[in-house]
């Protein structure tokens, strides 16, 4: 397929998924080192909230100060200086199966508490109150492909606005009965800090297209997490950013394109 | 009248720039959310699983509606729908700028969509922000939103070196976060006031051109009196303005594309619209809120929208030189 070729500069990277406590962590699973493990995610308390925000926050806020945070100090940048490009599919399905069940109920009663963590962009809205943020955040949604949809965001600021950029996506489980038409496993949260120029903590160069060619597949038990949870769709990235020599890959994204990605690391 | 304007869109983007070089950029705040909270109604009683004719993808997904018009449109570029809240349909005009300005695509398919539902019927009235009359922004007896519902449109274009007279220009957008709290804007309207001032950097317009700003201008005692401050800072109090939503009502995630279709056709008829209901401007807010339509010469307008979770973005349209 023809079209423009998108690029930026990986500076920093966060995770926090099944059996991947940090990207740190997570570089010796992706390179081959050490086998993955299926382990629960484990979600850090977000303490960089005040402590009456901290109570009222669910997994998709846990998950974005988690990976986010990791990904601006491995990336040596104030988090409250870069755009954010927030991505999931369903956002916190927790809160959303409260509002369902008790609009439900003869009382319909939800708290104002409730309302505001119903909106997609909650996440965003703790991130700027955690970290002082002021820069354009968004919050993006496209179902199973949600990251490809965030990464194509984040890449176009990059070139049009010539700024880093902060990408975070993160997806979590769904109670019953929502569980039972959209199975989400487990927790999975990535983020990238992108930027315009090569900088000391820069990572990769990465260059994106849209392409009709198939995605590819992860190699042993990571391709059921990758196929799992849409903001996993991310592992053959992070899996060319996790070796020395990088590579190209393509990336699941809509039903009708694909991203492919020549990833070329800056040692 | 539906099927006109699917044609019309289909024909005028889809043949011109090949249905793959046209991207979709929706915003919505709740989608078809109103489906799963009727099902939740209809669970099973032994198992508690949802009707068998549920579906998540195209309804409950924040996605549906974007995912509806690339398939009814039958559209082949990237997709996506922003969910900022109150401002998702005002930022699609920034990012799909941004993708045809990269060369990701050429043409976009932006606007907004939001249906009634009782999470927000009912969530609203939570925070005590529902008005029981038509809400009256800036009236000084102003008291809350009215809801209401809205599908607004339009094809974004990479702007030729010689534009129509009857062209509508997106000059410039701007936006930014309050870092503030998730259901009140920052009460010296700070990040609204970065996000105008942004626009009107990125547009190169001075403040003092702005001919009319169409305010988020909600009918809430904070929105509009935080709007009030943020306005006069970043244009000056003068700038006559009105909110539309005295006629809409606040719809929500469709605010953002509605309200710039309503700055479109300002632009194109040369008339200023007044706000409708408010009577009594209310004199604690320093602005020129406008009462009667009227003729006037527009070259620039403004659009404000903000959402919860502190997201704000303004636009700036204009006519050709």
């Amino acid at each position: 397929m023809s079209g423009a070729r998108l690029s930026a500069y990986v500076d920093g990277v966060g995770l926090l998924a099944p059996g991947m406590t940090s990207w740190t962590d997570a570089v010796h699973v992706l390179c081959g080192e050490v086998p993955w493990v299926s382990a629960p995610t484990v979600l850090p308390a977000p303490q960089s909230l005040p402590a009456a925000e901290r109570r009222r926050t669910g997994p998709s806020v846990k998950l974005t100060l988690a990976t986010g945070l990791e990904a601006t100090r491995h990336a040596g940048v104030e988090p409250a200086l870069l755009p954010a490009v927030f991505t999931s599919s369903g956002g916190d399905g927790q809160n959303c199966h409260e509002i369902c069940a008790a609009l439900a109920t003869t009382e319909r009663q939800i708290s104002p508490t409730r309302f505001h963590n119903s909106v997609h962009n909650a996440a965003a809205g703790y991130w700027g109150i955690a970290t002082g943020a002021t820069p354009a955040s968004t919050a993006l949604c496209a179902h199973d492909a949600s990251f490809g949809a965030g990464l194509l965001e984040a890449l176009t600021q990059v070139a049009a606005e010539r700024t880093a950029v902060l990408l975070l996506a993160y997806d979590s489980a769904y109670p019953e009965p929502i569980n039972g038409v959209r199975s989400i496993p487990d927790a999975f949260g990535v983020a990238l800090v992108l930027a315009p120029a090569r900088g000391a903590a820069t990572l990769a160069r990465i260059e994106a297209h849209l392409s009709d060619a198939a995605a590819d597949s992860m190699p042993g038990a990571l391709e059921g997490l990758r196929r799992a949870i849409p903001a996993a769709r991310s592992l053959p990235l992070l899996a060319r950013l996790a070796v020395p020599q990088g590579g190209a890959v393509v990336l699941d994204y809509l039903p009708h394109l694909r991203l492919a990605l020549t990833v070329t690391r800056c040692p | 009248m539906l099927r006109s304007w699917y044609s019309h869109l289909r024909l005028r983007s889809a043949r011109r720039y090949g249905a793959g070089r046209v991207g979709v950029f929706l915003g919505t705040s709740t989608s078809g959310i109103l489906e799963s909270e009727i099902a939740y109604r209809h669970r099973d009683a032994h198992t508690g699983a949802l009707p068998a004719d549920f579906r998540y993808a195209g309804a409950h997904n924040t996605y549906s509606v974007a995912a509806f018009a690339l398939q009814a449109l039958r559209l082949a570029g990237p997709a996506v729908v922003i969910s900022s809240a109150c401002s998702s349909s005002g930022k699609v005009f920034a990012s799909a700028q941004r993708a045809i300005e990269s060369g990701l695509i050429d043409a976009a398919l932006v606007g907004g969509v939001d249906s009634l539902c009782l999470t927000t019927l009912y969530g609203f009235h939570s925070l005590q922000l529902v008005s029981a009359a038509p809400c009256r922004p800036f009236d000084s007896a102003r008291c809350g939103i009215s809801l209401g519902e809205a599908a607004a449109f339009a094809l974004l274009e990479r702007a030729p070196a010689a534009p129509a007279a009857e062209a509508v220009l997106l000059l410039g957008y701007g936006e930014s976060s309050d870092a503030y709290h998730m259901s009140s804007p920052h009460p010296q309207g700070r990040g609204a006031r970065e996000a105008m001032q942004k626009a009107l950097a990125a547009a190169g317009v001075a403040p003092a051109e702005i001919d009319y700003i169409n305010f988020h201008g909600t009918g809430t005692a904070s929105n509009d009196e935080s709007e009030a401050r943020a306005v006069a800072a970043a244009l000056g109090a003068q700038v006559a303005g009105s909110s539309t939503k005295g006629a809409t009502g606040h719809t929500l995630g469709a605010a953002g594309a509605l309200e710039a279709v309503i700055c479109a056709l300002a632009l194109r008829a040369q008339l200023l619209p007044a706000g409708v209901n408010t009577t009594q401007v209310d004199p604690a807010l320093e602005v020129n809120y406008q009462l009667r339509s009227r003729a006037a010469r527009l070259r620039y307008v403004m659009s404000n929208s903000f959402g919860f979770g502190g997201s704000n973005c303004s636009l700036i349209f204009g006519r050709p030189a």
